[in-house]
């Protein structure tokens, strides 16, 4: 009886990966799922934060494909250990603070740690070459297959035939005949064989999977390293990223400034962690500082909250502050005028 | 409540609720029970499809005053 080869597929929520998975089935091969957690995931965060959308919350794509395919999935935490692949990336950064190359390796060299540990035999990945201009070249991709100590039992359903044959193939665990040649950054060819193995409710991914691919995301990472002299952050850091208006009135704090009820609500949580500051004279919103403010600094961070408020044509503004032990007090202050606010602050 | 075990997932989103379950439910024998207590409704979706597909049972989900989301678990055969 031929025995039952077992692949893992690492499993990001799009099309590509649930293809991948799925023409490595159709061999009749025992698939499941893995999904590692980095705390920068795309996973509808600022979605399930926002009040006028949390009565529809997202779908966890990776959840869904893996339910249309059948497969178990093993959804792994990674924060920790990512940090390195954050902070100092052997292959450096992409257009923004994306370590796309070094990330792919990671994420590889853990799945082959998984299989090893678990009896499996190979894994698989959606990879197409040239669909991304960091990890997915065809001149980085064998640096992907050899970094991550994955070598030849990396296979790529899409794109093998463009490859070497790998392992499976060359023992005839899968056949090679049946894997595909795609390449570049076109979808039609994936769509086409979504349709032809009728899958046709699939995500779009726009803009990749990642926070640290997006321009303003990456600013405002970069700028919380410059602030701490270091490059350092805790998973309350990049959640807070995510939420609110960030503006660095001085180098040594910055304030965070929610922009509608549910943020006002979810900043609520760090109340214990930051100063924060409410308007109470009419409806505003939750503002924290990060960073030690004098009283100076705390009446700019008032009438910068003060603007963003119901008030801000008011002649005077009340708010009230909160420092970490749950202290409050009342401030009376004059609204910032637009003009105050300078585009600089902005992150 | 006698009987269950308790998963804290306030303040966490998505998938980190859906991943402390998954570490709790990995200790437990089959039919032990986890509740699971999130702030965030995505994890009255998630956490039920991860349970499908990982083969537990969810015998109950509810969303409180508090807007506090519960989803309790049966610990199935799968792990």
């Amino acid at each position: 009886m031929t025995e039952q080869r077992k692949a893992v597929a690492l499993i990001s929520g799009g099309l590509d990966s649930l293809l991948a998975a799925r023409v490595i089935q159709d061999q009749g091969i025992h698939v499941e799922g893995i999904n590692f957690f980095t705390g920068f995931c795309v996973e509808g965060h600022t979605h399930a934060i926002r009040k006028k959308d949390r009565a529809k919350p997202k779908r966890n794509n990776a959840l869904w494909v893996a339910e249309q395919l059948g497969i178990r999935l093993h959804i792994v935490d990674i924060v920790e250990e990512y940090k390195e692949v954050v902070f100092n990336p052997p292959h450096g950064y992409g257009a923004n603070l994306n370590p796309c190359l070094d990330c792919k390796i990671f994420m590889v060299r853990k799945a082959r740690e998984w299989i090893a540990e678990h009896g499996f035999d190979f894994i698989i990945t959606g990879e197409v070459i040239g669909q991304r201009p960091m990890s997915q070249r065809k001149d980085t991709m064998p640096v992907v297959a050899r970094d991550s100590g994955a070598d030849d039992l990396l296979l790529r359903p899409l794109c093998a035939r463009n490859l070497p044959p790998t392992r499976p193939e060359r023992e005839g665990w899968i056949e090679r005949e049946r894997l595909f040649d795609f390449s570049g950054r076109g979808r039609k060819p994936q769509m086409a064989l979504a349709a032809r193995l009728g899958l046709h409710d699939y995500a779009q991914p726009a803009g990749g999977c990642c926070f640290l691919t997006d321009a303003q995301y990456s600013a405002k990472l970069a700028d919380l390293w410059r602030a701490r002299g270091e490059k350092r952050y805790e998973m309350d850091d990049i959640m807070l990223l995510k939420v609110g208006r960030h503006l660095r009135p001085r180098p040594h704090f910055k304030v965070i400034i929610s922009r509608e009820e549910g943020e006002g609500n979810f900043l609520k949580g760090y109340k214990r962690s930051f100063i924060s500051l409410t308007t109470t004279s009419c409806a505003g919103p939750l503002a924290l500082i990060d960073g030690e403010v004098s009283e100076e600094d705390l009446m700019l961070v008032a009438r910068l909250v003060a603007r963003y408020s119901q008030g801000k044509q008011e002649e005077t503004v009340e708010l009230e502050v909160s420092d970490r032990e749950g202290n409050r007090r009342a401030l009376r202050v004059r609204p910032m005028a637009p003009s105050e606010v300078l585009e600089a602050w902005h992150l | 409540m006698s009987g269950r075990v308790i998963v804290d997932c306030q303040r966490l989103l998505c998938p980190m609720p859906v991943i402390r379950v998954q570490d709790v439910v990995r200790t437990l024998a089959p039919g032990s029970l986890v509740e699971a207590r999130c702030s965030d409704p995505g994890a009255l979706h998630d956490i039920p499809a991860w349970c499908r597909i990982n083969g537990h049972r969810v015998l109950a989900t509810r969303t409180t005053a508090d807007d506090e989301y519960i989803v309790v678990v049966e610990v199935g055969e799968a792990e």
